[in-house]
């Protein structure tokens, strides 16, 4: 780096390479030794590793403040938001892609199989009946943002190890707006999503390791969310039990 | 009830980091609840593998009393007692987390895993310390 940071040292950071498309057992990690100081970011030793030392490398970044969501990767196997994530005090750092995704290039991961799953549990919290008409989102602007603490960052999916191992588990993210939808339904019917996520694929999938709520930035706590979730389809299930309407 | 999805909604093929099976018991990065998780599959790989072993031994009943008696000399020993201090504590957080598990998972306390894991730790050391005096002082004893 060429500019002068305070109190600097020299911190070796190993980095994740691979390309989409390349053959799976073509992972490798290149080195590069970076000056940082007690507030340099992960996000700032990447930013200039690009600049300085190698433009091929590839990562996401957009607001850095923690609010877009867009940097997340991991930091010697821990997920996090690399521009809120300060360099370690260790000789080398590891930085890789967030996992359960498919890479694209070296640390960006392809968010779209992420963001499918949260369609699935309806993207609940802004919803037409929200909208006051004359707050209209202006013109060339299809969607208004959505308020919430989710930022929609991917790490509580590369945390969680269930996620690794089956594919088909909905997720902590959507499974937490799904819950958002049941606990908040604005006059909506919660049923059907509840339906939805009360799933062997769904609520009951997860396995309690925790590790979603304990590595989202935002604090969503979406380990809590899932294990609501599961009071309220047991609740009704029970319910259902007990009905003698013919609904079992 | 809804029916299952069966197709996978992340690709199973191509570069990514999954961690898979074997992720499971990748302890680098984990914090307080995802260790909980790798202990309680150790320890229930342990229970299954004693199991199996209990019944294997037990066959050696069918060898007459003399392989028995054999057996039972082995199993005085304060190595073997060891062992048996490893089972208990492993049955005791095993069962503990379920406890944990089951009132977390459902719902009943499901913010309170951190608390109810101390909780389970506390209770598993205490009666495993307990259970270890008691067992080496029966083999002292006799």
């Amino acid at each position: 780096m060429t500019e002068t940071v305070t109190n600097a040292r020299t911190t070796r950071l190993v980095v994740s390479r691979r390309k989409e498309g390349d053959d799976p057992g073509a992972l490798r990690y290149d080195t590069f030794d970076v000056a940082v100081g007690p507030s340099t970011t992960i996000l700032d030793a990447l930013v200039a590793i690009r600049r300085e030392l190698d433009p091929t490398l590839t990562f996401r970044h957009s607001c850095f403040h923690a609010s877009c969501g867009t940097c997340g990767m991991r930091v010697d196997g821990r997920e996090g938001l690399a521009c809120v994530t300060p360099v370690p005090t260790r000789d080398e750092v590891t930085v890789e892609p967030l996992g359960n995704l498919p890479v694209v290039s070296d640390l960006v991961v392809d968010m779209n199989v992420f963001y499918d799953e949260f369609d699935e549990a309806g993207r609940p919290l802004v919803r037409a009946d929200d909208l006051i008409p004359e707050c209209a989102p202006a013109e060339g602007i299809d969607q208004v943002e959505r308020y919430e603490d989710c930022i929609e960052c991917g790490i509580c999916l590369s945390a969680c190890p269930v996620a690794g191992s089956d594919p088909r588990y909905v997720g902590p993210a959507a499974l937490a707006a799904a819950w958002r939808l049941i606990d908040e339904p604005r006059g909506r019917d919660p049923g059907p999503v509840l339906s939805l996520m009360d799933d062997e694929q769904g609520a009951w999938r997860c396995h309690l390791a925790w590790e979603c709520s304990e590595a989202c930035p935002s604090g969503v706590d979406p380990a809590a969310a899932i294990m609501r979730l599961r009071g309220a389809a047991a609740a009704a299930r029970v319910r259902r039990l007990f009905s003698f309407g013919g609904n079992r | 009830m809804a029916s299952p999805t069966v197709e996978p909604r992340r690709p199973t093929t191509g570069p990514a980091h999954r961690r898979g099976l074997v992720g499971w018991f990748d302890p680098r990065g984990r914090r307080l609840g995802g260790l909980a998780f790798i202990l309680n599959r150790l320890t229930g790989l342990g229970l299954v593998l004693y199991l199996y072993l209990h019944l294997m031994i037990l066959s050696m009943l069918i060898q007459g009393p003399n392989a028995w008696d054999d057996f039972v000399d082995i199993a005085l020993s304060p190595p073997f007692l060891a062992l048996d201090v490893v089972l208990l504590t492993g049955m005791l957080f095993h069962g503990l987390n379920g406890i944990r598990v089951g009132l977390v998972g459902l719902g009943v306390v499901p913010n309170r895993q951190k608390a109810l894991l101390v909780a389970a730790l506390v209770i598993a050391a205490l009666v495993a310390f307990v259970g270890a005096l008691r067992i080496f002082a029966g083999e002292q004893g006799g």
